[in-house]
């Protein structure tokens, strides 16, 4: 028998002995970063940036299996004792001795997640990860010339490149509402005074918004340069306009950080993706009836809120609790009790 | 229904407004559920889990009486533990607002002989929501029993209190077999049903992996402590099944509670629904470590009025909700657990018998509704 084949008969004995559980639930208790067992980290230091963003430290579970520069990160964080998973693009180097990485995070006003890692993370706790992904990286031959193009928290992947790998001909425009708000702003000056990077800061109270027709006179030769570009929506539609125009669209690379738009109304269309149907659906009747109504096979039970034999997948849009008025908004994991609730806009639900 | 309607005292709108007041107990307790609420049910799970590891550690040496004292009272609490204030809440979905996949009601699974799905539909869904409703709400005596006088008595009720001590020292059997409907799937018709089979046989599967388990892994482990163990965990689990019986008999056999008839709930509104659940539960009084040990089920009228709020809260609802009892002038029943067992006991022995008597005479016109 093969060692593998021994290994799979010996869990096997072991989920007898620890049935209904499974070995890795009592696992979980002494090593919760092992191998082999579902991908976490552990939050070991918070460093402030500026005012309102943080840099923080997780060492990763064994099965980590690293990243590439500019690539992002799914966390899965409790915040006041509910999962949230967010995406963060990762700013520590690839090469890390300690095994580390660190997302830099900016508190966005009303985010929930944001706030609660910049401000309140405490070294010592556990979160859930995902494995690095994103192709907003960095090619593997080398451009000659290079442009990274960035706003706000759209440095944080352009860091983690510029920690990465050096180049001979770096240049970087970055915009931000003052000079305190430049993340990691020591750090670019010292690489300036290293002379490994040009830096053109634009500060919009000031400066007023970045223009992409000033690109001609901040970077003259940005036409032959390859480029990152990561910011609001706003600066990178007119980047990739920019670059359209002047025929060179495969310059630029853009990373859009889109933050999960949902504007809750009052029913909606809502779509049973399973089923493949969609229907409209007003903001009073239960999602259950509305199933049942289009012919989807959906769960029931009590059909009052007490039995929880109809909760199903949310995979977009957001539903109200009849019951409470709460508005509960499509993300990974997140289930709702079809009996009571409605549709709170256009949703997806996975029947 | 019981011979006087201990609600009868109530006008429709006090009733309404009595919703609406339990609704609010409700809404401020999902308002204020945080980080202290989840930390408590990890705690919870994590102490059972120790609990149960140390103690299958120690009864491997349970050749020795006192290993085998220890091992065996550590493994009934772990157990207990985790159907009661673990399991129970848990498939209620008490806990889902976290949104952890693994402390969620679609993915836990309880050291139980009954699959926790199947659980989850005769529980959650047919007794929570017809509560006490005689021929809907099968838990009033698990259908081999009669707790209320207007049940039709049979002499099969006569042998009732054996019937009753039978399923108390099996209970997790009693539930599955419950689960499955057996006394009404057994006959040969609906025996062929493919979903009443592919029901049973998930049954078999549970009840094949806990035996398993239980009474031979375990025991095969301990070497030399074969037989001790095995006898531990047997007695593990009937020490389990006497303690939920005995919980769950108190919830709503004592007497006091109220049972309802079939078109008493035709087009309830949320305020008969909740007033239902309130005269329909009973509950039992004691310490914060006997409320742990019946996973809160000592509360169990809150518990059958918000059956998916944290259990941790039960005990600061509990107050709220026996000032409205005092305020709509109804009976909360309660009492300690040797005085609710009791009661329940004394009531599954009185009707075994047939009615003494005609609880009330029956006005004339009603006995010409019932004749139509």
């Amino acid at each position: 028998m093969t060692s593998a084949a021994l290994r799979s008969r010996a869990w096997k004995l072991l989920e007898m002995v620890t049935t209904p559980l499974l070995p890795s639930d009592y696992l979980d208790l002494v090593s919760p970063l092992r191998a082999g067992a579902d991908l976490r980290g552990r939050i070991e230091a918070v460093h402030p940036e500026t005012r309102d963003a943080a840099t923080i430290v997780i060492r990763p579970g064994r099965g980590w299996r690293g990243h590439t520069a500019g690539q992002y990160v799914r966390i899965g964080v409790d915040v006041d004792g509910v999962r949230l998973w967010r995406a963060y693009s990762v700013t520590s180097p690839t090469d890390r001795r300690d095994g580390r990485v660190t997302i830099t995070v900016k508190a966005i006003p009303d985010g929930k997640v944001s706030n609660h890692l910049v401000r309140r993370a405490t070294p010592g706790t556990l979160i859930q990860l995902d494995q690095a992904t994103g192709d907003f990286v960095l090619p593997e031959a080398k451009p000659s010339k290079v442009l990274y193009l960035t706003a706000g928290s759209g440095i944080t992947p352009v860091m983690g490149m510029l920690r990465d790998t050096g180049f001979n001909d770096v240049v970087m425009v970055h915009c931000a509402p003052q000079p305190q708000d430049v993340i990691f702003r020591d750090e670019l000056h010292r690489l300036v005074a290293d002379k490994k990077l040009r830096l053109t800061e634009v500060h919009t109270d000031t400066d007023g918004m970045l223009d992409i027709a000033r690109l001609d006179e901040l970077v003259p030769d940005w036409a032959e340069r390859e480029t990152w570009a990561c910011g609001p929506a706003g600066l990178l539609d007119a980047a990739e306009k920019h670059w359209s125009e002047y025929g060179v669209p495969e310059r630029l690379h853009t990373e859009r950080f889109r933050p999960r738009i949902v504007v809750a109304g009052d029913g909606g269309e809502v779509t049973f993706s399973a089923t493949g149907k969609t229907v409209d659906a007003d903001g009073a009747k239960p999602l259950l009836d509305v199933g049942e109504e289009a012919g989807v096979l959906m769960p029931s039970g009590c059909r009052m809120g007490i039995c929880f034999g109809c909760v199903t997948p949310l995979k977009a849009g957001a539903v109200r609790d009849l019951r409470t008025g709460e508005i509960t908004e499509a993300e990974p994991g997140v289930l709702i009790q079809t009996c009571v609730s409605a549709a709170a806009g256009p949703c997806d639900i996975e029947r | 229904m019981t011979a006087i309607d201990p609600t009868a005292h109530l006008t429709a709108e006090q009733i309404e407004e009595l919703g609406r007041e339990l609704d609010a107990i409700r809404d401020e307790v999902i308002a204020g559920r945080g980080e202290k609420d989840a930390a408590y049910i990890r705690k919870v799970i994590s102490a059972q889990r120790k609990l149960e590891l140390v103690s299958r550690g120690v009864l491997l040496f349970s050749i020795f009486p006192p290993a085998w004292v220890i091992g065996t009272a550590g493994l009934s609490v772990a157990k207990i533990m985790d159907n009661m204030e673990i399991g129970h809440n848990i498939l209620h979905g008490q806990w889902d607002w976290m949104r952890d996949p693994k402390i969620h009601s679609t993915t836990w699974e309880w050291d139980h002989v009954s699959p926790a799905d199947q659980w989850k539909h005769s529980h959650n869904e047919l007794h929570h929501t017809y509560t006490n409703v005689i021929g809907k709400d099968n838990d009033l005596g698990y259908g081999i029993m009669r707790v209320d006088e207007d049940q039709k008595w049979h002499p099969f009720h006569l042998g009732q209190p054996l019937w009753n001590f039978i399923n108390a020292c099996f209970f997790e059997y009693g539930i599955a077999a419950y689960d499955l409907e057996l006394g009404k799937n057994l006959n040969k018709r609906r025996r062929k049903n493919p979903e009443f089979r592919a029901r049973a046989k998930a049954v078999g599967r549970k009840i094949r992996k806990q035996v398993l388990k239980d009474y031979v892994i375990h025991p095969l482990l301990s070497g030399p402590s074969f037989l001790p163990t095995l006898a531990a965990t047997f007695t593990a689990n009937l020490v389990r099944n006497l303690w939920t019986h005995s919980v769950i008999m108190c919830g709503h056999f004592p007497e006091g509670v109220q049972v309802f008839e079939r078109r008493s709930i035709r087009g309830e509104t949320r305020g008969q629904w909740y007033l239902r659940q309130m005269m329909g539960s009973a509950n039992i009084s004691g310490s914060k470590a006997m409320h742990f040990m019946t996973g809160n089920l000592s509360h169990q009228i809150e518990h059958h009025l918000f059956p998916d709020l944290p259990s941790n809260r039960y005990a600061e609802v509990a107050v709220k909700v026996r000032a409205l009892f005092d305020k709509y002038e109804l009976e909360y029943v309660t009492g300690p657990l040797p005085k609710q067992v009791f009661s329940a006991w004394r009531k599954v022995f009185r009707l075994s018998l047939p009615n003494k008597k005609p609880k009330v005479e029956t006005p004339a016109h009603e006995q010409e509704l019932v004749a139509a």
